[in-house]
């Protein structure tokens, strides 16, 4: 068991608590970067699959796990950011100019949303994203001049300093891309948790009411957080849209809104591995599910609505029994090690709440 | 002429909104919980009545089958929330929120299983053809839709505003502690309203299924009554059923008089522009929390 003697306050928002968790991290990093040499190309297309999944995962994570705002709507900037991205590149933008640009439009145009939509209260602003994201299906049809409506469009090739990149014929060179995003989104997360910024989501989220006794300003702070995790989302939709090569206005529809929140939900929320864990479920899950009808000797005979039928089974099972999602499980095991032989079984109990209405009549 | 038969036409759908909107309400007004699968516990309801009565499965006569149905759809709201939903006592409002989308996801899986993901049209006796009253057509089940919702929300209505049992949701959902201390079995009653919300989808399913096929597929009907019910705005019963009302009747008229695709996108916009301006609904019931 270790023990942190904090003496400063800087001890205390340390990016890492001590060198041991450095190293973990750092040994994480070095088998992340060597992966293309170990994995063949289908299973290297899985793991750049996860990691996309898991930067639109942390975009989520900042407004729901850090804010307390739900959002079903995340679909809506996934295809903003992915269309303003490729239509960038398409008038001759460098991507490095244009990927960046994308998920600064995202998030200043999730900001204006969010202006309107701050002050709305849990479902009410469930729903309004919810409308959000069948708009966007609508509008990219509607903006068919740009987007190219039910058509589609193609992702053009990546060229960084000279470097080709391309989903599938460098498929190493496009994990590494998406592997530096993922380090780079990871990173400005956690920064931005131990800032002033980070510490007035985590008021908002615990209680309004005492967030501005605190002298939070709650719109201003929502507002940010909408845009910053906006902004983060459209990075990972402009990375989807490489990754899937061609899209259309349904590629990015309501129900990958609903399972990105699913995703965080079963992952943990609130934590930066949640994201991660959360990722790894939705992206394995359809591979795994293939293979257990194999397996059991279904065949291939497709069963319409199994995959999300077994995920929300799964969703439902881990709020009933386990609400912190994968990321408390592993923290409850291994506090239960660290401690041991003292851990109690009540450590993790929730504090009972009653409910009170705010309507009037 | 014409305006008139777009009116009742949408008027007749926007009625098969505002009952799945009444369902949301419902629930909404007793628990302060929201049930995103409520459309999928429609389809359901549709799909047990289909079962029951159609000649192909078990053959039953409707006005037999469509009581049985609604008996069924209410066990199994009640059973819901004693084996799920109570165990999520005292959680965020968003976990709720969550629990039921996936368990729409559940039941249209499920649903598919069972009754297969082709469209079916129920053999109802309602769906006896259409009349011609002075050149506007309308069909029998359209006008047992509107006559079945006006009396549904009217005896709902009264139902919160003068029973017993009616008082005693309301102030379980205002205040739980408060409500317990009175002798309110505050957990039997939250289980009642799920009941009584089954049986609500249960007769919107069945309206719905006379109108025409459903499939599976059919709860995302769920999101515009959903639309529906806040811009009647959560916790009123009338407004529940006034949304899904100016719902319907907007859609017929948006795709005759606007060009085609902005149509589909009119109710969703009316929706966003109703929670800018009253972000708590038409008929709000909510007030900023004051310290």
């Amino acid at each position: 068991m270790r023990i942190h003697f904090k003496t400063s306050y800087n001890h205390d928002i340390r990016l890492f608590p001590d060198r041991w968790s450095f190293l973990v991290y750092a040994i994480l990093i070095v088998i992340a970067v060597v992966l293309p040499w170990v994995l063949d190309d289908f299973f290297l297309g899985e793991v750049t699959n996860v990691l996309i999944w898991a930067i639109a995962g942390l975009g989520l994570m900042l407004l729901t796990g850090q804010t307390g705002q739900a959002s079903l709507g995340h679909a809506a900037f996934l295809a903003l950011g992915c269309y303003s991205c490729i239509i960038f590149m398409e008038q001759g933008w460098p991507f490095l100019i244009a990927f960046p640009a994308a998920g600064i439009l995202t998030g200043v145009v999730g900001t204006i949303i969010a202006i309107p939509a701050i002050r709305l209260h849990g479902i009410y602003l469930a729903i309004a994203t919810i409308a959000l994201s069948i708009l966007a299906d609508d509008i990219i049809v509607l903006m068919e001049p740009i987007t190219d409506g039910v058509s589609g469009k193609f992702a053009p090739m990546i060229t960084i300093f000279g470097i080709e990149i391309e989903r599938w014929t460098t498929p190493d060179r496009f994990y590494w891309l998406v592997l530096a995003v993922t380090i780079l989104c990871t990173l400005g997360y956690r920064n931005l948790l131990r800032s002033p910024l980070g510490r007035a989501f985590a008021a908002v989220r615990d209680s309004e009411v005492s967030a501005s006794a605190m002298g939070v300003h709650i719109a201003r702070t929502k507002a940010a957080a909408f845009g910053i995790s906006c902004a983060i989302t459209g990075l990972a939709g402009a990375l989807m849209g490489f990754y899937a090569g061609a899209f259309n206005n349904e590629t990015f529809s309501i129900v990958i809104s609903i399972t990105l929140l699913m995703m965080i939900v079963i992952g943990g929320l609130g934590s930066i591995h949640g994201a991660f864990f959360g990722a790894v479920v939705v992206a394995f899950l359809p591979q795994f599910l293939s293979m257990t009808k194999d397996f059991v000797g279904g065949g291939s005979v497709a069963i319409p609505g199994l995959e999300t039928g077994v995920f929300g089974m799964i969703l439902i099972l881990f709020i009933l029994f386990e609400p912190m999602g994968i990321y408390g499980r592993w923290m409850k095991i291994r506090i239960w090690f660290e401690l041991f032989p003292f851990a109690r079984k009540d450590m993790f109990k929730r504090q009972k709440s009653y409910l009170k209405t705010e309507r009037l009549r | 002429m014409e305006v008139v038969q777009l009116l009742v036409s949408g008027l007749a759908n926007g009625c098969v909104y505002g009952l799945i909107a009444l369902g949301f309400v419902l629930i909404y007004k007793a628990t302060e919980q929201v049930n995103f699968a409520q459309g999928d516990f429609m389809m359901l309801g549709a799909f047990v009545c289909l079962g029951l009565t159609n000649a192909h499965y078990m053959g039953l006569p409707f006005w037999i089958a469509a009581p049985l149905a609604i008996a069924i759809m209410a066990v199994l709201g009640y059973l819901l929330d004693f084996f799920v939903l109570r165990h999520l006592f005292g959680q965020s409002q968003t976990a709720v929120v969550i629990l039921t989308i996936a368990l729409g996801f559940v039941i249209r899986f499920i649903a598919g299983a069972i009754w297969s993901h082709e469209p079916q049209t129920l053999e109802s006796p309602l769906a006896i053809g259409d009349f011609n009253l002075g050149g506007v057509v309308l069909g029998m089940a359209d006008i047992a839709v509107i006559v079945v919702t006006v009396l549904l929300t009217y005896f709902l209505y009264q139902f919160f505003q003068r029973t017993k049992l009616g008082l005693a949701m309301q102030a379980a959902s205002q205040n739980q502690m408060a409500a317990y201390f009175m002798g309110i079995p505050v957990k039997r009653v939250q289980g009642m309203i799920w009941g009584l919300s089954g049986a609500v989808a249960a007769v919107a399913g069945i309206l719905f299924a006379s109108k025409g096929a459903i499939d599976p597929n059919a709860g995302l009907l769920g999101i515009k009554a959903f639309a529906a019910a806040v811009i009647g705005g959560f916790g009123s019963l009338p407004g529940a059923l006034m949304g899904g009302l100016i719902v319907g009747v907007i859609e017929p008229f948006a795709s005759r008089y606007f060009p085609a695709g902005y149509s589909q996108i009119a109710p969703y916009t009316l929706l966003l522009l109703v929670l800018v301006f009253r972000p708590n609904g038409l008929f709000s019931q909510v007030r900023i929390k004051k310290v």
